[in-house]
This record gives structure tokens, sequence and C-alpha cells, in this order.
């Protein structure tokens, strides 16, 4: 084992794990099924750009949508088939509203497009060109953060990378895909890391698992002495939520904070999920792109709780179908685990790249969500706080609407992950305040620069209105000018008056001239 | 008694001469409360308040010529804002100049119906209408404000004020629900 010093975080929960019912089978491949609904937003970022056309014929693995700019991920055809609907469809958000997807009807042949070259020896590849091709591959973080991950795996030269952290760490009760994947496919997990190490070139990389998965660290420890990687740990975590925070395994992993409103890159750590490491192997090793992920269905709704690879855009009533159907109707669904999931209405929702989840939960697992009562002030909720920020006061703030306060007690800090209503005994729904607080916040910012947008551009009217107007007063006069001057031309009497001043004054100027010309010995003189 | 008036007279000139000095050195260029009233204004320069934009009516606020309660684009919050700027008592929205405006709204050009007559590029404040004489015209959707005053120059009555319709990257979380909580007091 490690002597490595583990730094353990402020807070945290000790959850009921409900790991066991999802890994009693192994990983199931599903096939295809007649259907896949492709949201154009599976990531972070900008939405994908539609590259086919409907009733377009696309093979398995080509690209239908691009990635539109830097924050953005393509998406490639998860089968051989033909595109049938460019339209909005349900998409699993809190907020319900539809996303526009690629609809793709199977043709049952699932024949691959041509696929890039395999890169078996990458470590002689350019780095940029590695990080060019997991882009192609539309690799995100497959954790449920969706995040692009080769804008991650791209950091910038001034930001060097001491640290390359692969997270598997599945904190979450219920989930168990990332637990499955390390037990099955260790290897493929540590070619992806040997790719990830070869493009940030860290001084060190460490594997962090929660101590409740033995299976998946002896595999993965077994991976990893056959890779013979020297600068590598795998370092096995006391199980306690939310220790696959991002922020909270590099804190536990190295003792270091990333700070406030920065980046880990910014102290030079890097974090990926395993499942994301065996994606990046497909991409660069084998040339494939990612469309398709394990994902675990559980809860005590289905008959038998599965992990399973299935291809991206099956719906997720089609997966619960393919392992059994339902036990009885669930009294929750959720995409994601029970603590920071997304709850859904119904079954008719697609599997996504960043869904790492299908929670089908029991009447005892989600009982009716009891009323809030006042807060009684007990402090349970800053016990808990792995970030340690004051969640009462957060509370208090929001709902008196001061949002300046509230960022004064770094909201934004806020990871959401639940531990403090998980333990309030009011049960307020604390995390709701904060989500809503974050978003009134980003919605006054917006009025804000649209605001300044409007006031710039008024001003900028109003300035183009009055040199307008200058300009056309400045003709006005200049043609009157023009035309007193052309008047009295045109008058012979004026004319002949003019004339005549004209000669006169022609004859002074003359006479005037000719005396200072007379005068000048004299002026020299009379200084002497 | 002489010496005392000496230094009393040296003091005040002294003093005289360094607030002189002040004035010119450290002038501020405009008037800053008419700024930080100007930036709490929607800016959507409708003229709904009764002055041609928000800087005018940001102006007559900071002369005491008028009252906080004319915006009906800010509504309660622009007025609550301006009491807590300026030491005034909030007022409730003057009725004189309509009614608050709940939603956001911007303005729609029925494209078919345009005949390029340019009117209300030319009533447009923050000009975000594209077009030109005998062609087209169309509303820059994120550069408008939603002002309407674009609506009534329009000779064929094409212009017309519509919702935003909601999408993810607009959406925001719900305020939770308080009744039950009000209830318990």
């Amino acid at each position: 084992m490690s002597a490595r010093k583990l730094h353990r975080f402020h807070g945290g929960l000790r959850l009921p794990e409900h790991k066991q019912e999802s890994t009693l089978l192994s990983i199931l491949d599903l096939g295809v099924p007649q259907r896949l609904v492709l949201p154009l937003r599976q990531h972070i970022g900008h939405l994908a750009e539609p590259l086919v056309d409907v009733g377009e014929p696309v093979a398995k693995g080509q690209l239908i949508a691009q990635a539109e700019g830097y924050v953005s991920a393509s998406l490639h055809a998860p089968t051989s088939g033909r595109v049938v609907a460019i339209e909005e469809r349900p998409y699993p958000h809190p907020s319900g509203l539809p996303v526009r997807a690629i609809v793709i009807e199977s043709d049952g042949l699932d024949e691959w497009a041509a696929l890039p070259e395999p890169l078996p020896h990458f470590e002689q590849c350019d780095r940029d060109f590695l990080l060019e091709r997991i882009r192609w591959a539309g690799i995100v973080g497959l954790g449920g953060a969706a995040f692009p991950t080769s804008v991650k795996l791209a950091p910038g030269a001034d930001k060097p990378i001491r640290t390359l952290i692969l997270n598997g760490a599945e904190c979450e009760p219920y989930i168990t895909c990332d637990d499955m994947l390390m037990r099955e496919q260790a290897e493929r997990i540590i070619a992806g890391l040997r790719v990830m190490r070869h493009i940030l070139t860290p001084r060190e990389c460490l594997i962090g698992i929660e101590d409740n998965k033995p299976e998946a660290i002896a595999a993965m420890r077994r991976a990893l002495d056959e890779s013979g990687l020297e600068d590598s740990e795998l370092i096995s975590i006391p199980t306690r939520y939310p220790s696959g925070g991002e922020r909270q395994l590099i804190y536990l992993l190295t003792g270091q904070e990333v700070p406030s409103q920065h980046l880990p890159a910014d102290i030079g750590v890097v974090c990926h999920n395993v499942g994301t490491a065996a994606a990046v192997a497909d991409a660069v090793i084998d040339g494939r792109p990612l469309i398709s992920r394990v994902v675990t269905l559980s809860g005590g709704a289905l008959k038998q709780p599965q992990n399973v690879r299935a291809p991206l855009g099956a719906s997720l009533g089609w997966l619960v179908e393919q392992i059994g159907g339902y036990r009885e109707e669930p009294s929750r669904r959720v995409m994601g685990g029970p603590m920071m999931g997304v709850p859904l209405a119904g079954d008719d929702y697609p599997l996504l790249k960043g869904g790492n989840c299908l929670l089908a939960l029991d009447a005892e697992q989600a009982p009716p969500e009891e009323p809030a009562r006042p807060c009684i002030r007990c402090g349970e909720c800053a016990r808990v706080c792995p970030v340690e920020l004051l969640p009462q006061q957060l509370y208090w703030y929001t709902r008196a609407r001061d949002f300046d306060e509230v960022q004064r007690f770094d909201l934004f800090d806020c990871i959401e992950c639940g531990a403090c209503a998980y333990v309030c005994p009011s049960h307020i729904p604390l995390v709701q305040y904060y989500r809503f607080a974050k978003s009134e916040i980003w919605a006054q910012e917006e009025e804000r620069r649209k605001a300044d947008l409007a006031r710039r551009r008024h001003e900028a009217r109003q300035a183009r209105l009055a040199r307008l107007e200058a300009e056309r007063k400045a003709r006005l006069r200049k043609k009157k000018e023009a035309l007193e001057q052309k008047q009295t031309d045109d008058d012979p009497k004026k004319a002949a008056i003019q004339a005549a001043l004209r000669r006169v004054q022609a004859k002074k100027a003359e006479r005037a001239r000719q005396q200072a010309q007379a005068g000048v010995p004299d002026d020299r003189k009379e200084p002497s | 008694m002489l010496t005392a008036i000496l230094v009393m007279v040296v003091l005040a000139a002294l003093f005289g001469l360094l607030l002189g000095f002040a004035a010119t050195r450290f002038r501020v260029e405009g008037d800053p409360i008419v700024d930080q009233i100007d930036a709490l204004l929607p800016q959507t320069q409708c003229g709904q308040c009764g002055f041609p934009g928000c800087r005018p009516y940001a102006e007559a606020i900071a002369r005491g010529e008028a009252d906080i309660n004319r915006c009906p684009p800010g509504g309660e919050t622009v007025i609550l804002q301006l009491a807590d700027l300026l030491g005034r008592d909030p007022l409730p929205l003057d009725e004189e100049v309509g009614e608050a405006q709940q939603e956001k709204l911007v303005a729609y050009i029925e494209e078919k119906d345009c005949i390029g007559c340019t009117l209300c590029i030319q009533a447009c404040p923050v000009d975000a209408i594209l077009g030109a004489a005998k062609q087209m015209h169309t509303v820059i959707q994120d550069e408008c404000t939603g002002c309407k005053l674009c609506v009534p120059p329009c000779p064929v009555e094409c212009i017309t004020m519509v919702r935003l319709e909601p999408d993810l990257a607009h959406w925001h979380w719900p305020a939770p629900d308080e009744d039950a909580l009000r209830e318990a007091g």
C-alpha cells in the first residue's frame, strides 16, 4: 500500500451505498434500437452544428454534427441507418425544455464508416495531433459534467501540469458504471491514462478510487503494475460523499485547494474520469469516436439492476426493457445519482454522453418529499459542507433576495452536492435556493451587459445624428454664402460699386507700400 | 493679537490656495451622480418617462426635476434602486407613464409585408433594425431593447412585439415554493 498522506476535506457524508444491486452481473453489451435520438447538446458549451440532412443515409461512426466554437463537442452516428428528422425532442433537463436532436432510424446492418487510422504508437505522435483526434472523437467528461475533454487536456503553455488525476471515486449512491468499467476494462483505462500522460507530461499520475470498490482497486492495480508506469500511483481513498467532486478529490490526494474562481489547471492539476480515459484510448489507439457508453440502470423498481453498454441516443425505456423491465411503476426516475441527478418525467428521454446512471426508485427509496419547515439554525448544514460555506447564510440571503450578500458568502463556490439539504432536519430544499440565486445573478449580469450595449449603441447613434446635422448645416451655410456671392455678382449696379471700391482699395494699398519702402532707411536710423 | 490675526489670514490664504489647486487639478469631468443613475436605468431608450432617452431622464432626476417613478421597463426594481441611491422615498410607478413591463419583448418584422420605407430604422434608438430604402428590413434581436418606438411609424403595420421563446441557455431556476414555510410561520 502507498504511504501517501491523505488530506481529509471538510464535512462530507456517509451515505447508504446501494451499489451491490447493480454489480452482481457484468456489463451487458446491448445492441442497437430501431431509433436513436441524438440531441445536439451532449456537453457543456455551444450546441453542435448538424452536418447531415433529413433523409440522408449515415454509417456507424460518421460525423453527423460538428463542434461549434472552442468549448463544444462533435457528434457521431452510433449505428448505420438514415436520418429521419432533425427537430426538437424531449431532453433530460430540469427545465423540461426540448433540444434540437438528430433522429436516426437504424438499418440493422451496423456498418462502420471509414475511420481515421489507429495510432497504437501514439508516443511518436505530436501532442496537437492527438488533441485534434480527441476533439474529433467528440469526447466529453463521462463522469456526468460532460465538459469537452480536449479543452481540459489543453490548459495552455503558461500552465504546466504537475499532477494528472484519474477519478474513480464514484461517490454517489447507486452508480457503479465506473466501478464495473474498472473491473472489466482496467487495461483500457490505463491505456487512456498513458495517452493523457503523453499529452500533458505531468510529473505524477494519481488514480483515486473509494475503498468500497475492492475488486476495481485490485483490477486497476494489476493493470497499472503490468503497464510499468513508474510515476503513477493508485490510491484507495475513504468512502465519503462527495470525494468524487473534482476539487474534493484534488484536495484529498494532493492537499492543494483549488482557489475560488480558478480551475484545477491553475494549480497544475488536471482531473479526468476513468470512463473518459477509456474513451480517449478508443479514440487514439483504435480511431473510434465516442458513440456508446456504460450506464448503470438501478433502483428498486427494476427487476434486475445492471450496468449496460448502450449506444448514445437509445431511449431510457428501451434500456430498461433490455434488462427485463420494471418490477413496479417507479415512484421517481432520475438521470444521474440520487444526490445531484435530474428528475425525469418519464421514459422517453435519450441516453446522453454524460448519462452515467438511470435510477428507477421505488416508493421506499424515494418517499414523497416532506414539506419544508422553518430553519432552526442548527448548523448541521455548515458541518457537512465540503466547501466550508455557510449554507444557512446563503439560504437566508437568497430568501431576502440580497444577491450581493449571497456572493460575499461565496455562493459560486457551491458545488451543489446536496449534502446540506440531505442533513437538514427542516427538509429545506437548500440546493434549489442556491441554484435559483445563481441563475438570478447570471440573469442580472446578462441584463446589465445588454443595457451597456444598448447605451453604447444609443450614444453612437446620437453622435452620428449630431454629426450628420452639423454637416448638413455646414453645407447649407456654404450654399447660402455661395448664393449671396452670386447675388452680388449678378446685380450690375452693386457690381459697379464693388469694383470701384476694390480699385480704391488697391490704389490705397499701392500708396502705402511705396511710402513704406521709402521710409525703411529712416526706420533703420531711428534706434541709433 | 496682531500675530493671531496674521496667522489666521495666512492660514486662510494657504487653504484657499490648496482648495483652488485641488479644484482644478482633481476636477471630475461630468456629473458622477448622473452616471450612477444612468447605470441603474434599463437603457431601453423608450422615452415613456417623457424624456428623450435614459440619460436625459437621469439628468432630470439628478437636477431634482423628475420623480424616480417614471420608468415602466425598470418597474419596481429600478424605483427601489434609485430610492436607495438617492436617499429618496420609494414611490409606486407613476400611472401617467403606463404600467410596469412584466416580460421582455422584442420587435419582429413580418418580412413579407415590409415595403422598405425605412421609417422604423429612423425610429429605432439603438440602431437595431437593418435595412435600406425599398429593401426588406429586419430586427437584430440581440440588440433590440423592446422599446416599441418602431411600431407606430410603420405604415403597413408589419411590426409586432413578440415574447422571446424560452431556451435552455436563457432558462433559469425558479424560486423554491415557500407557501408551506409561510403557513408554518
